[in-house]
């Protein structure tokens, strides 16, 4: 059963990024932005806890389960003081963060861009 | 005096010539509106449901197995989100990301691979501009707004949260 919800929520916010994709003229970077930000919105009004709960990779995968996980080390830290506030969002995420960027640029200095077939 | 009277000739004819135009415009329009395929939003969404689906699907399948060898659950999830960036931006090195992204559009796109592909596509396209100016920046064209829009907002989620605390 697990399954069947990470796969239906996991589709479901992709299809709802199609859907903004294909009718109206938002850029990619725009769409990504407010996918984010959209989850760590959630994360702080206690709503998306609950979809993590319940769908587990459905909810975190997908582009809001970052904005999660952002506003979700942000609020765990806020108990611990001001310093684990603003430093509680990055530690939380800093494994991917980490990886995205030194890894990104590893490929980025290997591979040379192809031209699209 | 030639080019003088051509261009007379030529004001003289404007109306006629641009009302023809215009017909000529609209029915190019209606013929090519034959051959214009459709805006497929309902194929579209099924293949990014069903792919972004599958990718979830597997994620949480490689979380629950690496967790069964052992790992705690948190490690496990983060070694999946890990992979995944790291084996998007490898198929973005090799070309194959943007193959995948033509046919299953925001089903890879809105998963965390998007996020990891924005990093290397530029990157990859601005090389040229060098490995500071040109890969270094360009890493961040896409995910710099991304990242400056999620942790400013968390962050200021997280002082809001502390100053409630603090009453």
């Amino acid at each position: 059963m697990d399954y069947l919800y990470t796969f239906l929520l996991g589709g479901g916010i992709c299809v709802i990024g199609q859907i903004l994709m294909d009718t109206t003229k938002l850029t990619a970077p725009r769409i990504l932005v407010i996918f984010v930000v959209s989850g760590v919105v959630l994360q702080a009004l206690n709503l998306y806890e609950p979809l993590v709960k319940l769908c587990h990779q459905g909810a975190t995968t997908p582009l809001p389960g970052f904005g999660y996980a952002l506003a979700k080390g942000a609020i765990d830290g806020a108990q611990k003081g001001f310093l684990g506030a603003v430093t509680g969002g990055i530690k939380a995420t800093a494994a991917g963060v980490g990886v995205a960027i030194s890894f990104g640029y590893l490929v980025a200095l290997i591979f040379n861009p192809k031209s699209p077939k | 005096m030639d080019i003088k009277t051509k261009d007379n000739s030529d004001k003289n004819k404007v109306p006629k010539k641009d009302v023809k135009k215009k017909d000529v415009a609209k029915a190019y329009e209606k013929y090519t509106e034959q051959f214009t395929p459709k805006p497929t939003y309902l194929a579209n969404s099924l293949k990014a449901f069903f792919v972004g689906g599958a990718l979830c699907t597997a994620a949480y399948f490689a979380a629950a197995r690496l967790a069964a060898a052992g790992l705690s659950q948190k490690n496990a999830e983060t070694y999946v989100t890990v992979s995944i960036i790291a084996l998007a931006q490898l198929l973005t090195g090799l070309g194959v990301f943007d193959t995948i992204a033509k046919f299953a559009g925001a089903g890879v796109i809105v998963p965390i691979s998007g996020f990891a592909n924005s990093m290397v596509a530029p990157a990859l396209e601005y090389k040229k501009e060098g490995w500071v100016l040109g890969v270094g920046a360009k890493l961040f064209s896409i995910a710099g707004p991304v990242l400056v829009c999620g942790i400013g907002s968390s962050t200021l989620v997280g002082i809001i949260y502390w100053i409630i605390e603090l009453f």
